[in-house]
Protein backbone atom coordinates (compact mmCIF):
# COMPACT_ATOMS: atom_id res chain seq x y z
CA UNK A 1 0.00 0.00 0.00
CA UNK A 2 1.51 3.36 -0.49
CA UNK A 3 1.04 5.80 2.07
CA UNK A 4 0.52 9.13 1.13
CA UNK A 5 2.77 11.59 1.54
CA UNK A 6 2.60 15.46 0.75
CA UNK A 7 6.26 16.01 -1.05
CA UNK A 8 4.44 19.31 -2.20
CA UNK A 9 4.08 20.73 1.44
CA UNK A 10 7.55 20.55 2.49
CA UNK A 11 8.69 22.70 -0.81
CA UNK A 12 8.75 26.65 -1.02
CA UNK A 13 7.77 28.40 -4.23
CA UNK A 14 11.06 28.07 -6.03
CA UNK A 15 11.30 24.28 -5.69
CA UNK A 16 8.11 23.65 -6.73
CA UNK A 17 8.22 25.45 -10.48
CA UNK A 18 11.41 22.95 -10.64
CA UNK A 19 13.21 25.52 -12.94
CA UNK A 20 15.62 27.21 -10.63
CA UNK A 21 16.08 23.68 -9.10
CA UNK A 22 17.14 22.30 -12.66
CA UNK A 23 19.14 25.31 -12.83
CA UNK A 24 21.54 24.62 -9.87
CA UNK A 25 21.85 20.95 -10.77
CA UNK A 26 23.05 22.11 -14.63
CA UNK A 27 25.38 24.76 -13.52
CA UNK A 28 26.79 21.79 -11.22
CA UNK A 29 27.40 19.62 -14.39
CA UNK A 30 28.94 22.02 -16.10
CA UNK A 31 31.19 22.95 -13.45
CA UNK A 32 31.95 19.31 -13.86
CA UNK A 33 32.87 19.91 -17.25
CA UNK A 34 36.39 21.96 -16.27
CA UNK A 35 37.30 19.10 -13.05
CA UNK A 36 40.78 17.04 -13.82
CA UNK A 37 39.43 13.61 -15.34
CA UNK A 38 40.03 10.62 -13.39
CA UNK A 39 40.34 8.32 -15.80
CA UNK A 40 43.48 5.69 -15.59
CA UNK A 41 44.65 5.09 -19.54
CA UNK A 42 45.21 1.34 -18.94
CA UNK A 43 46.81 -0.07 -21.65
CA UNK A 44 49.45 2.57 -21.25
CA UNK A 45 49.00 3.63 -17.97
CA UNK A 46 48.83 1.05 -15.57
CA UNK A 47 47.83 0.44 -11.92
CA UNK A 48 49.80 -0.97 -8.99
CA UNK A 49 47.65 -3.00 -6.86
CA UNK A 50 48.72 -2.62 -3.14
CA UNK A 51 49.66 -5.24 -0.98
CA UNK A 52 46.47 -6.47 0.20
CA UNK A 53 45.37 -7.10 -3.43
CA UNK A 54 45.00 -10.97 -4.59
CA UNK A 55 46.09 -11.53 -8.29
CA UNK A 56 46.83 -14.16 -10.21
CA UNK A 57 48.38 -17.11 -7.27
CA UNK A 58 51.98 -17.70 -8.18
CA UNK A 59 54.69 -20.01 -6.69
CA UNK A 60 57.31 -18.68 -4.24
CA UNK A 61 61.08 -19.34 -6.23
CA UNK A 62 64.09 -19.12 -3.54
CA UNK A 63 67.00 -17.12 -4.23
CA UNK A 64 68.70 -20.49 -5.85
CA UNK A 65 65.71 -21.00 -7.90
CA UNK A 66 63.97 -24.08 -6.78
CA UNK A 67 60.56 -24.32 -5.19
CA UNK A 68 59.91 -23.86 -1.21
CA UNK A 69 56.72 -25.87 -2.45
CA UNK A 70 56.62 -29.30 -0.59
CA UNK A 71 53.77 -30.61 -2.49
CA UNK A 72 51.65 -31.18 0.72
CA UNK A 73 48.41 -31.17 -1.75
CA UNK A 74 46.64 -28.36 1.19
CA UNK A 75 46.18 -26.04 -1.67
CA UNK A 76 44.62 -28.29 -3.86
CA UNK A 77 42.58 -29.95 -1.14
CA UNK A 78 41.50 -26.15 -0.10
CA UNK A 79 40.54 -24.96 -3.53
CA UNK A 80 36.76 -24.49 -4.34
CA UNK A 81 36.64 -24.69 -7.65
CA UNK A 82 39.26 -27.36 -7.78
CA UNK A 83 41.45 -25.36 -9.82
CA UNK A 84 44.62 -26.97 -8.00
CA UNK A 85 46.48 -30.12 -9.17
CA UNK A 86 49.57 -31.07 -7.71
CA UNK A 87 52.01 -34.25 -8.34
CA UNK A 88 54.59 -34.62 -5.31
CA UNK A 89 58.07 -36.21 -6.15
CA UNK A 90 61.14 -37.20 -4.50
CA UNK A 91 64.44 -34.91 -4.10
CA UNK A 92 67.83 -34.72 -2.60
CA UNK A 93 67.44 -31.79 -1.39
CA UNK A 94 66.86 -30.52 2.61
CA UNK A 95 62.87 -30.19 2.10
CA UNK A 96 62.86 -33.63 0.62
CA UNK A 97 59.74 -33.26 -1.36
CA UNK A 98 59.08 -31.44 -3.91
CA UNK A 99 55.89 -31.05 -7.00
CA UNK A 100 56.56 -33.00 -10.21
CA UNK A 101 54.13 -31.14 -11.60
CA UNK A 102 51.80 -28.03 -10.58
CA UNK A 103 49.28 -26.99 -12.37
CA UNK A 104 46.42 -24.46 -11.63
CA UNK A 105 43.75 -23.78 -14.36
CA UNK A 106 43.22 -20.10 -14.50
CA UNK A 107 39.86 -20.56 -16.09
CA UNK A 108 38.88 -21.95 -12.82
CA UNK A 109 40.41 -19.84 -10.33
CA UNK A 110 38.57 -17.36 -8.53
CA UNK A 111 41.34 -15.55 -6.39
CA UNK A 112 40.33 -16.36 -3.40
CA UNK A 113 43.19 -16.73 -1.97
CA UNK A 114 42.83 -19.82 0.08
CA UNK A 115 45.32 -21.40 -1.20
CA UNK A 116 47.69 -19.22 0.27
CA UNK A 117 46.37 -19.04 3.31
CA UNK A 118 46.75 -22.82 4.27
CA UNK A 119 49.89 -23.03 2.72
CA UNK A 120 52.48 -23.97 5.71
CA UNK A 121 55.67 -22.90 3.58
CA UNK A 122 54.58 -19.86 2.17
CA UNK A 123 54.98 -21.30 -1.37
CA UNK A 124 52.14 -20.12 -2.91
CA UNK A 125 51.15 -16.34 -2.89
CA UNK A 126 48.72 -14.02 -4.95
CA UNK A 127 50.55 -12.20 -7.04
CA UNK A 128 49.94 -8.38 -8.06
CA UNK A 129 48.91 -9.34 -11.70
CA UNK A 130 45.25 -8.47 -12.74
CA UNK A 131 45.34 -8.43 -16.36
CA UNK A 132 45.20 -12.16 -17.87
CA UNK A 133 44.38 -13.13 -20.97
CA UNK A 134 44.54 -16.77 -22.67
CA UNK A 135 43.42 -17.53 -26.06
CA UNK A 136 42.80 -21.31 -26.16
CA UNK A 137 41.58 -23.37 -22.97
CA UNK A 138 45.11 -25.31 -22.70
CA UNK A 139 46.85 -21.69 -22.40
CA UNK A 140 44.46 -21.47 -19.26
CA UNK A 141 46.25 -23.98 -17.66
CA UNK A 142 49.48 -22.44 -15.80
CA UNK A 143 51.96 -24.92 -15.58
CA UNK A 144 54.83 -24.80 -12.84
CA UNK A 145 57.66 -23.05 -15.55
CA UNK A 146 55.16 -20.06 -15.71
CA UNK A 147 53.93 -19.98 -11.68
CA UNK A 148 57.57 -19.77 -10.81
CA UNK A 149 57.92 -16.25 -9.52
CA UNK A 150 61.32 -14.87 -7.52
CA UNK A 151 61.00 -14.37 -4.31
CA UNK A 152 62.22 -10.91 -4.54
CA UNK A 153 59.13 -9.26 -6.08
CA UNK A 154 56.60 -10.99 -3.65
CA UNK A 155 57.86 -9.48 -0.35
CA UNK A 156 55.46 -7.33 -0.13
CA UNK A 157 52.51 -9.25 -0.10
CA UNK A 158 54.69 -11.99 2.21
CA UNK A 159 55.01 -9.37 4.60
CA UNK A 160 51.33 -8.55 4.25
CA UNK A 161 50.31 -12.35 5.30
CA UNK A 162 52.82 -12.61 7.75
CA UNK A 163 50.93 -9.78 9.91
CA UNK A 164 47.84 -11.04 8.32
CA UNK A 165 48.39 -14.49 9.89
CA UNK A 166 49.77 -13.29 13.68
CA UNK A 167 48.64 -10.20 13.69
CA UNK A 168 50.46 -10.09 17.46
CA UNK A 169 53.66 -11.05 16.63
CA UNK A 170 55.11 -10.13 13.31
CA UNK A 171 58.27 -12.71 12.96
CA UNK A 172 61.17 -11.17 11.33
CA UNK A 173 62.63 -14.19 10.68
CA UNK A 174 62.86 -15.20 6.73
CA UNK A 175 61.88 -18.48 5.79
CA UNK A 176 64.27 -18.63 2.99
CA UNK B 1 13.75 22.87 -65.87
CA UNK B 2 15.78 19.92 -66.20
CA UNK B 3 19.05 21.43 -65.02
CA UNK B 4 16.83 22.95 -61.92
CA UNK B 5 15.71 19.61 -61.10
CA UNK B 6 18.98 18.67 -61.08
CA UNK B 7 20.31 21.42 -58.86
CA UNK B 8 17.29 20.10 -56.47
CA UNK B 9 18.47 16.66 -56.69
CA UNK B 10 22.31 17.66 -55.48
CA UNK B 11 20.93 19.79 -52.93
CA UNK B 12 18.79 17.29 -51.28
CA UNK B 13 21.49 14.52 -51.38
CA UNK B 14 23.82 16.92 -49.60
CA UNK B 15 21.27 17.87 -47.27
CA UNK B 16 20.29 14.57 -46.31
CA UNK B 17 24.00 13.04 -46.83
CA UNK B 18 25.39 16.17 -44.14
CA UNK B 19 22.30 15.53 -41.85
CA UNK B 20 23.77 11.46 -41.78
CA UNK B 21 26.97 12.80 -40.80
CA UNK B 22 25.93 15.26 -38.35
CA UNK B 23 23.25 12.44 -36.76
CA UNK B 24 26.98 10.23 -36.87
CA UNK B 25 29.28 12.46 -34.66
CA UNK B 26 25.99 13.76 -32.65
CA UNK B 27 26.30 10.48 -30.87
CA UNK B 28 30.18 11.12 -30.86
CA UNK B 29 29.50 14.23 -29.20
CA UNK B 30 26.89 13.19 -26.50
CA UNK B 31 29.49 10.14 -25.43
CA UNK B 32 31.90 13.16 -25.24
CA UNK B 33 29.56 15.16 -23.10
CA UNK B 34 28.52 12.67 -20.85
CA UNK B 35 32.07 11.71 -19.80
CA UNK B 36 33.38 15.54 -19.51
CA UNK B 37 30.21 15.87 -17.08
CA UNK B 38 31.66 12.81 -15.30
CA UNK B 39 34.86 13.81 -15.14
CA UNK B 40 36.08 10.82 -17.56
CA UNK B 41 37.41 10.45 -20.80
CA UNK B 42 35.36 9.34 -23.31
CA UNK B 43 36.14 7.28 -26.51
CA UNK B 44 39.59 8.56 -27.57
CA UNK B 45 40.88 5.22 -28.78
CA UNK B 46 39.70 4.97 -32.83
CA UNK B 47 41.00 7.91 -34.62
CA UNK B 48 42.27 11.12 -33.47
CA UNK B 49 40.74 11.89 -30.49
CA UNK B 50 38.31 9.16 -30.98
CA UNK B 51 36.53 10.88 -34.18
CA UNK B 52 36.37 7.59 -36.13
CA UNK B 53 34.35 6.15 -33.21
CA UNK B 54 30.86 6.30 -34.86
CA UNK B 55 31.89 4.27 -37.89
CA UNK B 56 33.65 1.59 -36.21
CA UNK B 57 30.08 1.40 -33.72
CA UNK B 58 28.31 1.53 -37.40
CA UNK B 59 30.67 -1.20 -38.46
CA UNK B 60 30.36 -3.01 -35.50
CA UNK B 61 26.65 -3.30 -35.50
CA UNK B 62 26.18 -3.95 -39.12
CA UNK B 63 28.54 -7.06 -38.39
CA UNK B 64 26.10 -8.39 -35.37
CA UNK B 65 23.56 -11.59 -35.99
CA UNK B 66 20.35 -10.55 -36.41
CA UNK B 67 17.86 -11.66 -34.06
CA UNK B 68 14.28 -11.87 -34.71
CA UNK B 69 12.15 -13.59 -31.70
CA UNK B 70 10.09 -16.33 -32.73
CA UNK B 71 6.45 -14.94 -31.07
CA UNK B 72 6.99 -11.41 -33.38
CA UNK B 73 5.55 -10.15 -36.14
CA UNK B 74 8.29 -10.44 -38.65
CA UNK B 75 6.80 -7.90 -41.31
CA UNK B 76 5.83 -5.06 -39.05
CA UNK B 77 9.00 -6.21 -37.11
CA UNK B 78 11.37 -4.74 -39.85
CA UNK B 79 8.90 -2.13 -40.79
CA UNK B 80 8.93 -0.49 -37.19
CA UNK B 81 12.86 0.83 -37.28
CA UNK B 82 12.24 2.09 -41.12
CA UNK B 83 9.55 3.99 -40.21
CA UNK B 84 11.23 5.80 -37.02
CA UNK B 85 14.38 6.66 -39.43
CA UNK B 86 12.93 7.87 -42.45
CA UNK B 87 10.04 9.93 -40.81
CA UNK B 88 12.45 11.18 -38.50
CA UNK B 89 14.87 12.22 -41.68
CA UNK B 90 11.92 13.85 -43.63
CA UNK B 91 10.93 16.40 -41.23
CA UNK B 92 14.22 18.28 -42.13
CA UNK B 93 13.08 18.68 -45.61
CA UNK B 94 11.64 21.89 -44.61
CA UNK B 95 14.07 23.41 -42.30
CA UNK B 96 15.77 26.60 -44.87
CA UNK B 97 19.25 26.13 -43.85
CA UNK B 98 20.11 29.40 -45.42
CA UNK B 99 18.42 32.10 -47.71
CA UNK B 100 17.14 29.84 -50.37
CA UNK B 101 18.55 26.63 -49.02
CA UNK B 102 15.88 24.11 -48.38
CA UNK B 103 14.28 20.84 -50.02
CA UNK B 104 10.54 22.41 -49.64
CA UNK B 105 8.99 25.21 -49.06
CA UNK B 106 5.65 24.51 -48.62
CA UNK B 107 2.74 26.70 -47.76
CA UNK B 108 2.09 24.57 -44.45
CA UNK B 109 5.47 23.62 -43.67
CA UNK B 110 4.77 23.87 -39.85
CA UNK B 111 1.77 21.34 -39.76
CA UNK B 112 4.14 19.47 -41.99
CA UNK B 113 6.58 19.12 -39.36
CA UNK B 114 4.34 18.66 -36.45
CA UNK B 115 2.50 15.76 -38.71
CA UNK B 116 5.34 13.54 -39.73
CA UNK B 117 7.08 13.83 -35.92
CA UNK B 118 3.93 12.42 -34.96
CA UNK B 119 3.83 9.66 -37.45
CA UNK B 120 7.69 8.74 -36.01
CA UNK B 121 5.93 7.55 -32.52
CA UNK B 122 4.45 4.64 -35.03
CA UNK B 123 7.78 3.34 -35.59
CA UNK B 124 7.92 3.01 -32.02
CA UNK B 125 4.47 1.61 -31.11
CA UNK B 126 4.24 -0.72 -34.17
CA UNK B 127 8.60 -1.66 -32.89
CA UNK B 128 6.88 -2.46 -29.37
CA UNK B 129 3.82 -4.45 -30.66
CA UNK B 130 5.36 -6.71 -33.30
CA UNK B 131 8.24 -8.01 -30.94
CA UNK B 132 5.79 -9.71 -28.45
CA UNK B 133 7.20 -8.84 -25.01
CA UNK B 134 5.61 -6.94 -22.58
CA UNK B 135 8.66 -4.93 -21.80
CA UNK B 136 8.40 -3.29 -25.12
CA UNK B 137 4.82 -3.04 -25.14
CA UNK B 138 4.75 -1.05 -22.15
CA UNK B 139 7.55 1.11 -23.52
CA UNK B 140 5.82 1.42 -26.70
CA UNK B 141 2.24 2.98 -24.85
CA UNK B 142 4.44 4.89 -22.90
CA UNK B 143 5.82 6.19 -26.22
CA UNK B 144 2.63 7.11 -27.88
CA UNK B 145 0.83 8.41 -24.49
CA UNK B 146 3.56 10.64 -24.04
CA UNK B 147 3.49 11.90 -27.65
CA UNK B 148 -0.08 12.68 -27.83
CA UNK B 149 0.49 14.71 -24.61
CA UNK B 150 3.13 16.74 -25.51
CA UNK B 151 2.23 17.58 -29.29
CA UNK B 152 -0.64 19.57 -27.88
CA UNK B 153 1.50 21.71 -26.07
CA UNK B 154 3.72 21.86 -28.54
CA UNK B 155 1.21 22.67 -31.61
CA UNK B 156 -0.19 25.27 -29.24
CA UNK B 157 3.36 26.90 -28.45
CA UNK B 158 3.43 26.91 -32.26
CA UNK B 159 0.35 28.75 -32.25
CA UNK B 160 1.85 32.12 -30.62
CA UNK B 161 4.79 32.17 -33.76
CA UNK B 162 2.09 31.41 -36.58
CA UNK B 163 -0.15 34.21 -35.09
CA UNK B 164 2.58 36.49 -35.27
CA UNK B 165 4.05 35.10 -38.39
CA UNK B 166 0.87 34.96 -40.17
CA UNK B 167 1.88 32.28 -42.16
CA UNK B 168 2.34 28.25 -41.45
CA UNK B 169 5.31 28.04 -43.82
CA UNK B 170 8.83 27.67 -42.16
CA UNK B 171 10.55 30.07 -44.92
CA UNK B 172 8.35 32.69 -43.80
CA UNK B 173 8.41 31.98 -39.82
CA UNK B 174 12.51 32.66 -40.70
CA UNK B 175 12.20 35.53 -43.16
CA UNK B 176 10.06 37.13 -40.16
CA UNK B 177 12.57 36.98 -37.68
CA UNK B 178 15.19 38.33 -39.98
CA UNK B 179 15.27 41.95 -39.40
CA UNK B 180 17.34 42.02 -36.27
CA UNK B 181 18.06 39.98 -32.75
CA UNK B 182 14.59 41.36 -31.40
CA UNK B 183 12.59 40.37 -33.81
CA UNK B 184 13.88 36.37 -32.57
CA UNK B 185 10.62 34.19 -31.63
CA UNK B 186 12.56 33.61 -28.32
CA UNK B 187 12.35 37.31 -27.22
CA UNK B 188 8.72 37.98 -28.76
CA UNK B 189 7.42 34.48 -27.43
CA UNK B 190 9.90 33.11 -24.31
CA UNK B 191 7.03 31.60 -22.71
CA UNK B 192 5.62 29.52 -25.92
CA UNK B 193 9.40 28.60 -26.63
CA UNK B 194 9.93 27.34 -22.95
CA UNK B 195 6.98 24.87 -23.44
CA UNK B 196 7.93 23.92 -27.43
CA UNK B 197 11.50 23.50 -25.90
CA UNK B 198 10.33 20.83 -23.01
CA UNK B 199 7.90 19.41 -25.33
CA UNK B 200 10.93 18.86 -27.94
CA UNK B 201 11.76 16.89 -25.05
CA UNK B 202 9.72 14.32 -24.94
CA UNK B 203 8.87 14.30 -28.41
CA UNK B 204 12.52 13.24 -29.18
CA UNK B 205 12.08 11.09 -26.26
CA UNK B 206 15.39 12.36 -24.50
CA UNK B 207 16.16 12.89 -20.93
CA UNK B 208 14.09 13.27 -18.24
CA UNK B 209 11.11 12.21 -20.47
CA UNK B 210 13.00 9.03 -21.94
CA UNK B 211 10.28 7.20 -20.61
CA UNK B 212 9.59 4.83 -23.48
CA UNK B 213 13.58 3.44 -23.37
CA UNK B 214 13.61 3.30 -19.60
CA UNK B 215 16.75 0.88 -19.68
CA UNK B 216 16.39 0.22 -15.87
CA UNK B 217 12.55 -0.83 -15.64
CA UNK B 218 11.91 -1.58 -18.99
CA UNK B 219 15.35 -2.89 -20.30
CA UNK B 220 15.40 -0.52 -23.15
CA UNK B 221 11.97 -0.59 -23.35
CA UNK B 222 10.49 -0.59 -27.41
CA UNK B 223 13.83 -1.74 -28.62
CA UNK B 224 14.40 -4.93 -26.49
CA UNK B 225 14.05 -7.19 -28.96
CA UNK B 226 15.79 -5.52 -31.31
CA UNK B 227 19.22 -6.25 -32.62
CA UNK B 228 22.32 -5.75 -35.37
CA UNK B 229 21.21 -2.86 -37.64
CA UNK B 230 17.72 -2.56 -36.64
CA UNK B 231 18.15 -1.41 -33.36
CA UNK B 232 21.31 0.80 -35.38
CA UNK B 233 18.52 2.32 -37.20
CA UNK B 234 15.99 3.02 -33.71
CA UNK B 235 19.41 4.38 -32.29
CA UNK B 236 19.88 6.40 -35.70
CA UNK B 237 16.55 7.54 -35.30
CA UNK B 238 16.74 9.25 -32.09
CA UNK B 239 19.62 11.09 -32.63
CA UNK B 240 18.41 12.08 -35.82
CA UNK B 241 15.21 13.40 -33.63
CA UNK B 242 17.51 15.53 -31.58
CA UNK B 243 19.48 16.61 -34.48
CA UNK B 244 16.09 18.20 -36.09
CA UNK B 245 14.30 18.85 -32.63
CA UNK B 246 17.27 21.63 -32.36
CA UNK B 247 17.02 22.06 -36.03
CA UNK B 248 13.09 23.04 -35.71
CA UNK B 249 14.02 25.37 -32.06
CA UNK B 250 16.64 27.30 -34.28
CA UNK B 251 14.32 27.57 -36.82
CA UNK B 252 11.54 29.22 -35.02
CA UNK B 253 12.40 30.64 -32.13
CA UNK B 254 16.13 31.75 -32.89
CA UNK B 255 16.43 33.11 -36.01
CA UNK B 256 16.98 30.38 -38.36
CA UNK B 257 19.75 30.96 -40.48
CA UNK B 258 20.04 34.85 -39.36
CA UNK B 259 23.48 35.83 -38.28
CA UNK B 260 23.19 37.99 -35.06
CA UNK B 261 24.07 41.78 -35.87
CA UNK B 262 24.98 41.30 -39.27
CA UNK B 263 25.10 44.41 -41.09
CA UNK B 264 26.86 45.96 -37.73
CA UNK B 265 29.73 42.78 -37.69
CA UNK B 266 29.81 42.05 -41.76
CA UNK B 267 28.08 44.77 -43.60
CA UNK B 268 29.84 43.71 -47.14
CA UNK B 269 28.87 39.99 -46.94
CA UNK B 270 26.89 38.62 -50.42
CA UNK B 271 27.02 35.97 -53.23
CA UNK B 272 28.36 32.82 -51.72
CA UNK B 273 29.91 34.14 -48.76
CA UNK B 274 26.85 35.09 -46.94
CA UNK B 275 25.34 31.62 -47.95
CA UNK B 276 28.05 29.76 -46.27
CA UNK B 277 28.32 32.30 -43.48
CA UNK B 278 24.26 31.56 -43.39
CA UNK B 279 24.48 27.67 -43.24
CA UNK B 280 28.07 28.07 -40.06
CA UNK B 281 25.19 30.08 -38.62
CA UNK B 282 22.37 27.88 -38.39
CA UNK B 283 25.04 24.74 -37.57
CA UNK B 284 26.20 26.79 -34.38
CA UNK B 285 23.06 27.21 -33.52
CA UNK B 286 21.55 24.06 -33.65
CA UNK B 287 24.81 22.79 -32.07
CA UNK B 288 24.27 24.95 -28.85
CA UNK B 289 20.66 23.30 -28.82
CA UNK B 290 22.35 19.84 -29.14
CA UNK B 291 24.82 20.51 -26.18
CA UNK B 292 21.64 21.87 -24.34
CA UNK B 293 19.88 18.79 -24.94
CA UNK B 294 22.57 16.54 -24.07
CA UNK B 295 23.73 19.21 -20.76
CA UNK B 296 19.97 18.22 -19.61
CA UNK B 297 20.54 14.81 -20.30
CA UNK B 298 23.29 14.04 -18.46
CA UNK B 299 21.64 15.77 -15.49
CA UNK B 300 18.35 15.61 -14.57
CA UNK B 301 17.12 12.20 -13.45
CA UNK B 302 13.89 10.40 -15.23
CA UNK B 303 10.31 11.89 -14.04
CA UNK B 304 7.89 9.05 -13.10
CA UNK B 305 5.03 8.70 -15.55
CA UNK B 306 2.29 10.41 -13.27
CA UNK B 307 4.82 13.35 -13.29
CA UNK B 308 5.54 13.34 -17.04
CA UNK B 309 1.37 13.48 -17.50
CA UNK B 310 0.90 16.16 -14.66
CA UNK B 311 3.16 18.76 -16.16
CA UNK B 312 2.01 17.83 -19.60
CA UNK B 313 -1.66 18.11 -19.49
CA UNK B 314 -2.11 20.06 -15.88
CA UNK B 315 1.26 23.05 -16.60
CA UNK B 316 2.22 22.28 -19.93
CA UNK B 317 -1.28 22.76 -21.79
CA UNK B 318 -2.54 25.68 -19.84
CA UNK B 319 0.15 27.57 -20.22
CA UNK B 320 0.26 27.31 -24.02
CA UNK B 321 -3.57 28.13 -23.93
CA UNK B 322 -2.23 31.07 -21.94
CA UNK B 323 0.42 31.66 -24.09
CA UNK B 324 -2.00 31.86 -27.01
CA UNK B 325 -4.38 34.00 -25.44
CA UNK B 326 -1.62 36.81 -24.64
CA UNK B 327 -0.33 36.42 -27.72
CA UNK B 328 -3.74 37.01 -29.45
CA UNK B 329 -4.36 40.11 -27.19
CA UNK B 330 -1.06 41.82 -27.60
CA UNK B 331 -1.09 41.43 -31.37
CA UNK B 332 -5.41 42.93 -31.17
CA UNK B 333 -3.95 45.68 -29.18
CA UNK B 334 -0.76 46.79 -30.92
CA UNK B 335 -2.26 46.52 -34.76
CA UNK B 336 -5.21 47.91 -33.39
CA UNK B 337 -8.15 45.56 -35.00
Amino acid sequence: MNKHVDIDARLNFSEKIYLPEIMKGMWYTFRQMFQPVFTMRYPEERWTPPAIFRGRPVLVAKEDGTERCVACGLCSRVCPPLAIYVQAGETERAQERYPVTFEIDMLRCIFCGYCEEVCPEEAIVMSKEYDLVFETRESAVFTKEKLMTPVSGLEDRLTFLRKYKNPDEVSKTSLN
Amino acid sequence: MKLELLGHLILTVAIFGSLFLFVAYAVYFERKVAAKMQNRVGPDRVGWYGLLQPFADILKLLLKEEIIATQATKFVHTLAPAISVIMAFITFAMIPIAEGFYIADINIGMLYMMAVTSIGVYGVTLAGWSSNSKYSLLGSMRASAQMISYELSMGLAVVGVILITQSISVVSIVESQTENILYWNIIRQPLGFLIFWIASFAEANRLPFDLPESEQELVGGFHTEYSSMRFALFFFAEYTHLIVASSILTTVYLGGYQIPFQSFLFPGLDGWWLVSAQILTFILKMCLFVFLFMWVRWTLPRFKYNHLMELGWKYLLPLGLLNVVLTAGWLLIYDGF
